[in-house]
């Protein structure tokens, strides 16, 4: 079959800007057939080659004693002692979500949970971060909906529990919702599986579902602006079947204990190019695929279509020719298609074959290797002018609006579908601070959480970026685990504009002094650029997906104040409401400068809730809302009641850094007291837990009341939005 | 106890359900789906949750007609044991062995909550370890959990004390608010609820542990 000519309409349509296109021209010493187009633009754009952010991410800490493989690989891999391994990542499939929510969301959490399971590992948690336009916008209700029903419906099916997460609500989400999927597994850390080929002549074998169209240009679409004509993309998202997926991970952690893997590398954006590809380059070798052998659903497929398809549930991995029988046995056992699609070669060429005509020939170090990249011109964020107004407004109702909005409402609504308990291992549903789970078989377990504040990244990247890392470590450390590692999902708009690209570099220099001086080296991620509608970007959001280890059960703090406990401050008083949920969410206001991070005293009093954990009943972190929301949080879950002594609204609602709140008794209270004193930590006594009201001042409400209007919240707005 | 759990493509709870059976004194078997034949000795079949073929066609009606459920429906026949949790409910209404069906939630979504559910016999080798009328916390997650019966059926299990549990506050529109239902030898119980998951103090409940120690307690007597 002929293929199209290449034109300069098919080259810009290809994302590809005319100097790149003359690159690839220098590179070849010839013009591209239409197939070598589609694989040089699934290769080069934004999504597969992090062109304008690689630069950048050079420079994020990655190592420590800890980590086993960080960045490069599917996902990371962290050491949690005795001979086991945590290998985790998070990734964003926001524009397929925007354009399709059930199955956008559906496959950005397949995605995920195949990138864990390639390294080998069985995903054993899972965690969300969403982030929406606001209720009354008229597409918020139908996004919120499918994303969330996608999530849960291919999450649920594969079998692997929610722990954590966030959802968000911001107008800077309206034409472009947010989706970040964080997985994480569990593997001996001696039989990790990586993605470099080794071996001449070695069978390359395709394992899973058919391939079809969909999700042909999928990583492209992703690179790209939205604009009114997004209805038309639709056809770019793929369609998840989570029944497939589970039986491939179950094939392929067989397939991996028999030892007839070399390497694994599973198919994602730009489907058997990138994996392809991925394989060769890092193993030093070329790769010839024959696509007539690639098992198809649809008759008259193009090698255009094959080479560029991101159907779901695929894999290719190279295996030791001597195990075919065995491998054979296992494919066979969970009725999955395999076939051998091609070889390895010595010399450097990526060689596609179909229909007995070789429909692309390139170098294929040069399709990764040389991929271009940028150093786009950034500017520096202004500093915005400082907030020191005094806010007017009773404390209770500062806290009825913080509890009553979407952002700060309970989210039972969201995580009720989810399964957050399959596997029988789950300690700690999602909901409030950290997730917790066993390691199953053993008495250690994992802390996991998610987490930014976009409004502070706006307003200062550097601080913001910095914010995000210590707000994950205190929410691992609030519940007594130690902090290990982290990934990052970095959304933001358009990079070629140097105020978007100044909020990158910002954020990454934050995030990368945070994780060094929080020991938390960042072992994964995922960029996402272009979130951007009609010329209007998101907030930045880079968001840290963080876990921590819990070695033996006397190390959780279960997180349950009792009757009559002291509710005691760690950190300064509240001074800081530039910035804050409260002028946010009470006010209409995003002002101000976002509160700075001391990152040493972050460490200090992480290093002192946990060297005195014994003594707490319970510890949450303080974010968003201050101490108000965080006291009352605490309360709430676990039904009892609440006396805040103060009624000055920056120390009950201020956002400062490095602190928390934990409830002791009256001993352990002074015990804790004498030990802070000791560390030169600052604490206070703020209050009490006990009864069944809520008090902040003097005035008082039961606590049935605002438990009611906190766990209907979020329903509640969402209906409004529908109404509005 | 010599307990065969069986295991579909899509099974998710299987390894919860062998653990909750071990902690109980059981000998464990994983048996595939498509083995033709149980044990030897299989006391009794545990039936696990999930999404045996992906809940495509209907919940648990692929895995109804799968090899290993022809050899579970005639062990069920010559009177053995068999606890169907969630997915494994499903399968069993799928199956005839045991009657009415499962439809979708009335509210149309997954729901994953801790609920309070009442023990409504006591008078079965499963419930034998409860009081009369006690009301357990146990987890529910599930998509298609409205048990659908019509008031004849839901008269007769109520008549026959075939109602094994129902929920204090109905989640998903069941009829009759039933959760659990037994065979009418008592010997099949298919329940939406988990109960392994509510078997170990770590994870925050134990009522669903004295199930399976109670089913222990038979079989040992037996």
């Amino acid at each position: 079959m002929t293929e199209p000519a290449i034109t300069e309409d098919r080259i810009a349509a290809h994302g590809l800007k005319p100097d790149e296109y003359a690159r690839i021209l220098e590179i070849i010493g010839r013009a591209p057939s239409f197939t070598e187009l589609g694989i040089f633009s699934a290769m080069w754009n934004e999504h597969c080659s992090y062109k304008s952010s690689k630069k950048w991410l050079r420079t994020l800490p990655t190592t420590g004693p800890q980590v086993i493989c960080g960045p490069g690989e599917n996902a990371g891999v962290v050491d949690i002692g005795d001979g086991q391994a945590v290998v985790f990542k998070m990734e964003s499939h926001n524009h397929p979500s925007y354009i399709e929510p059930y199955q956008g969301a559906a496959t950005g959490v397949g995605g995920i949970l195949r990138d864990v399971f390639t390294m080998g590992a069985r995903p054993v948690a899972a965690m969300n971060a969403l982030s929406f336009g606001v209720p009354a916008h008229p597409k918020t209700r139908q996004l919120v909906s499918g994303v969330v029903a996608g999530v849960g419906g291919y999450g649920n099916c594969f079998g692997v529990p929610v722990v954590g997460g966030e959802v968000r609500f911001h107008r800077s989400y309206n034409g472009n919702c947010l989706v970040n999927a964080f997985a994480a597994g569990l593997a001996d850390a001696d039989s990790i599986f990586y993605s470099a080929a080794s071996g001449v002549g070695m069978p390359v074998v395709y394992l899973g579902a058919k391939t079809g169209r969909d999700g042909v240009g999928g990583a492209t679409m992703a690179s790209a602006e939205f604009d009114e004509t997004i209805e038309e993309k639709r056809p770019t998202v793929q369609v998840g079947d989570p029944f497939t997926e589970k039986r491939l991970m179950e094939a392929c952690l067989e397939l991996m204990a028999t030892g007839a893997v070399i390497s694994i590398q599973d198919m994602g954006a730009a489907g058997l190019t990138c994996s392809a590809v991925e394989m060769g380059d890092k193993g030093g070798l070329g790769v010839r695929l024959d696509l007539d052998r690639v098992p198809v659903r649809e008759t008259g497929m193009t090698a255009y279509e094959m080479m560029l398809s991101e159907s779901q549930e695929r894999m290719l991995m190279v295996l030791r020719p001597e195990k075919e029988a065995e491998a054979k046995a296992v494919f066979d056992k969970w009725d999955l298609d395999f076939a051998v699609v091609g070889e390895t070669i010595a010399e450097d060429r990526f060689v596609i074959v179909h229909g007995g005509e070789v429909k692309a020939d390139l170098p294929l170090k040069a399709l990764s290797g040389t991929a271009p990249e940028y150093d786009r011109p950034w500017v520096e964020t202004p500093a915005p002018a400082p907030f020191h107004e005094t806010l007017e407004i009773d404390p209770m109702e500062g806290l009825r609006a913080l509890i009553t909005s979407p952002n700060y409402a309970a989210k039972q609504w969201v995580y009720e579908q989810y399964d957050t308990q399959v596997m029988a291992d789950t300690v700690r549903v999602p909901g409030l601070g950290a997730g917790v789970i066993r390691v199953h078989g053993t008495d250690k377990m994992l802390a996991f959480t998610s987490d930014v504040t976009p409004r502070y990244v706006k307003a200062d990247p550097v601080e913001g970026g910095k914010q995000a890392v210590a707000e994950a470590y205190r929410n691992l450390v609030a519940v007594g685990a130690t902090p290990l590692a982290a990934t990052d999902n970095l959304n933001f708009g358009n990079p070629e504009k140097p105020e978007i690209m100044g909020q990158f570099v910002g954020a990454i220099k934050g995030i990368g002094a945070a994780c060094e001086a929080l020991g938390m080296p960042i072992v994964s991620g995922n960029v996402s650029l272009y979130n951007e509608t009609d010329g209007t970007g998101i907030l930045p959001t880079p968001t840290i997906g963080a876990v921590g280890l819990i070695a033996s059960p006397e190390e959780l703090i279960a997180g349950q104040p009792q009757e009559n406990d002291y509710a005691l401050l760690i950190g300064a008083p509240g001074s800081h409401l530039g910035q804050s949920a409260l002028l946010a969410e009470a006010f209409g206001r995003e002002e101000g400068s976002a509160p700075p991070v001391d990152l040493a005293a972050e460490r200090a009093h992480g290093d002192f809730i946990l060297a005195n954990r014994h003594l707490l009943n319970a510890a949450t972190d303080l974010a968003d809302g201050g101490l108000a929301l965080a006291a009352f949080e605490m309360a709430e879950a676990h039904g009892i009641g609440l006396v805040l002594d103060d009624t000055d609204i920056a120390r009950l609602f201020g956002e400062d850094q490095a602190r928390y709140l934990v409830a002791c008794s009256f001993d352990a209270a002074e015990a804790l007291m004498q030990a802070a004193a000791a560390a030169g930590v600052p604490v206070s006594t703020v209050g009490r837990f006990g009864g069944d009201a809520v008090s902040i001042g003097g005035t008082s409400y039961p606590m049935a009341t605002l438990s009611g209007l906190y766990r209907t919240g979020f329903a509640a707005a969402l209906a409004a939005g529908l109404v509005a | 106890m010599k307990a065969a759990v069986i295991v579909f493509p899509g099974s998710n709870c299987d390894r919860d359900m062998a653990v909750a059976f071990r902690a109980a004194g059981a000998e464990v078997s994983m048996v595939w789906h498509k083995d033709t034949g149980l044990p030897e000795g299989t006391d009794i079949v545990g039936i696990p949750g999930g999404f045996s073929f992906g809940d495509y066609l209907r919940c648990g009606a692929i895995a109804a007609r799968s090899p290993i459920c022809r050899a579970v429906v005639e062990h069920a026949g010559r009177g053995g044991y068999v606890l169907g949790v969630c997915n494994g409910f499903q399968v069993l209404t799928e199956t005839g062995i045991l009657p009415g069906a499962l439809m979708r939630n009335r509210g149309l979504t997954y729901i994953c909550r801790t609920v309070g559910l009442k023990v409504a016999t006591t008078d079965s080798a499963f419930t034998s370890g409860y009081a009369p009328g006690q009301e357990l916390r146990i987890p529910i997650a599930h998509h298609d959990g409205n048990y659908t019966a019509d008031d004849a059926l839901v008269a007769r299990l109520r008549d026959a004390d075939r109602v094994a549990f129902t929920y204090a506050d109905n989640p998903n529109g069941s009829a009759g608010d039933i959760a659990g239902v037994l065979s009418e030898n008592r010997r099949v119980l298919g329940m939406m609820p988990h109960p392994e998951r509510a078997a170990d103090p770590a994870l925050g409940g134990t009522d669903g542990r004295a199930l399976f120690d109670a089913l222990a307690g038979v079989m040992a007597a037996a």
